[in-house]
């Protein structure tokens, strides 16, 4: 049935683009932390102006395809600015991955810090603390214990989500693993194996989610 | 020296108490006495700007803000004359015992660090809690919480501490510890407004009791007088009800 045989050659061929994916994937997820949590703070402090364009982002990307934005961003977007012409596949996913997951985790960053309990404001406000640093030092804190489970979900997401860029002509996982089904006609043992592979990575950061809520939830145990 | 003159708070419609004045010396102690309900904790509240107030002029120390023109950099500098200590605690979950009360010195007296963690072992040995240095509120007892609370207030060398009804959430076992700890405050002859139904420590600890209802200052008087002969008739009133049920001297 399964050419097993076949699978066992693949892994390490397929396991040469691993690399790429995570980095696509880590490289994303730190700029979308950033910008999730800059976006976070702006609506939740209501800062004028940038509010709005907090809220016509998050819409923007929470309203459209990841698929859509990473075709703007690859194929339309170098039409409008010359300069972009040069964009690589590689740069436009991380681009569209940061933004399109940016937004989603605002929102989920945003509610952590308004369901942080009003006593720890009204306590670090009593000592004499300036807003940046009750959010710096309080909030924030408190909040990425809260926000931690979903982030972390984000970022499995995000990790089986660059298998998109294959569709901008990038070899990572995906490609490649399309490419050598291509050559070789297997595509049940090919696809089986890469889907095997994601399954992997995503226990080990399961894993490593469990470890670290454990860690994040010391301050909570009685 | 603090003092409050005129201090008025509404919420929409409804005025919580209207034209408080309140005044009181270093080392002087008043305890705020009422029914709920009349805006004790709001008043208390106001004097660190945890609420806003609509109309007065307060002042801490050497500073002096006219409440209606109070900006961002005044109420900063209220708050480092004052220190809170709040019903409910309201230490900083994500901080152990020793750095809640080495926050505010790190962080707004921008002392170094070792220097905090020195001067808050320190208290922490003064609150009776040296061993729980390291250990994170939640595994804390209501009564060490409290008294945590009130280390935290004491790091901060404020001119006065405000106390927040701070033994109202306790488990009764933990009360007499908390008190006893305020106590010890008052024989220091740290200044403090402490709104409270403990009549107890009121009359003990007390210089001026000041009664409060229907949204101002009835009448403040001496423990002694305030107790035992109540001017009005709401304060009557109030002590016959809040005494009579535990055996004390009813006026």
């Amino acid at each position: 049935m399964l050419n097993l045989e076949y699978m066992w050659g693949l892994l390490p061929v397929l396991l040469r683009y691993l690399p790429l994916t995570l980095q696509m994937a880590t490289i994303a997820m730190f700029f979308a932390l950033i910008l999730a949590c800059l976006l976070a703070v702006v609506r939740v402090s209501k800062v004028p102006f940038l509010n709005g364009f907090s809220l016509l982002f998050i819409s923007f990307f929470r309203g459209t395809p990841l698929l859509v934005q990473l075709f703007l961003f690859y194929y339309g977007l170098p039409q409008l600015i010359s300069a972009l012409i040069s964009i690589t596949g590689v740069t436009a996913a991380v681009l569209g991955l940061t933004l399109h997951f940016s937004a989603y985790m605002a929102e989920s960053i945003r509610a952590a810090i308004v369901g942080i309990d009003r006593s720890q404001t009204e306590a670090a406000l009593s000592i004499g603390m300036t807003q940046s640093q009750l959010m710096r030092r309080i909030i924030l804190p408190q909040a990425t214990r809260v926000a931690t489970p979903t982030l972390m979900n984000y970022f499995i997401d995000m990790i089986k989500a660059t298998s998109l860029a294959f569709t901008l002509g990038v070899t990572e996982l995906m490609g490649a693993t399309q490419k050598e089904a291509a050559g070789s006609f297997l595509y049940l043992e090919a696809f089986l194996l890469v889907a095997l592979i994601y399954w992997a990575i995503v226990e080990v950061l399961s894993w490593g989610q469990r470890r670290l809520e454990i860690y994040l939830n010391k301050a909570y145990q009685r | 020296m603090i003092s409050l003159q005129g201090i008025t708070k509404r919420f929409g419609a409804h005025t919580v108490f209207r034209d408080i004045d309140l005044s009181l010396s270093q080392g002087e102690i008043i305890v705020i006495i009422g029914p709920s309900g009349t805006g004790k904790s709001t008043l208390l509240r106001c004097i660190n700007f945890l609420e806003r107030p609509d109309a007065g002029r307060l002042q801490v120390g050497d500073l002096s803000v006219d409440t209606q023109r109070a900006s961002r950099a005044d109420i900063l500098a209220l708050r480092r004359r004052t220190a809170f200590v709040f019903q409910n605690y309201g230490l900083f979950a994500n901080k152990t015992a020793l750095e809640n009360i080495s926050e505010g010195m790190i962080v707004v007296d921008k002392l170094p660090k070792a220097k905090a963690h020195a001067r808050a072992r320190e208290i922490l040995e003064r609150i009776g809690l040296a061993d729980k240095a390291d250990a994170y509120p939640a595994s804390l007892s209501g009564g060490q919480q409290q008294r945590v609370g009130i280390g935290r207030a004491m790091a901060a060398n404020a001119d006065v501490i405000l106390f927040d009804e701070p033994t109202s959430s306790l488990d009764p076992q933990w009360v007499e510890e908390v008190l006893s700890l305020m106590k010890q405050l008052a024989v220091e002859r740290q200044t403090m407004i402490v709104v409270t139904h403990e009549m107890q420590f009121a009359r003990e600890v007390a210089d001026q009791v000041v009664f409060m209802d229907d949204g101002g200052i009835v009448e403040q008087a001496p423990p002694e007088e305030l107790f035992t002969a109540p001017k009005d008739e709401r304060t009557r009133h109030f002590l016959r009800k809040i005494l009579a049920p535990t055996g004390q001297a009813v006026p």
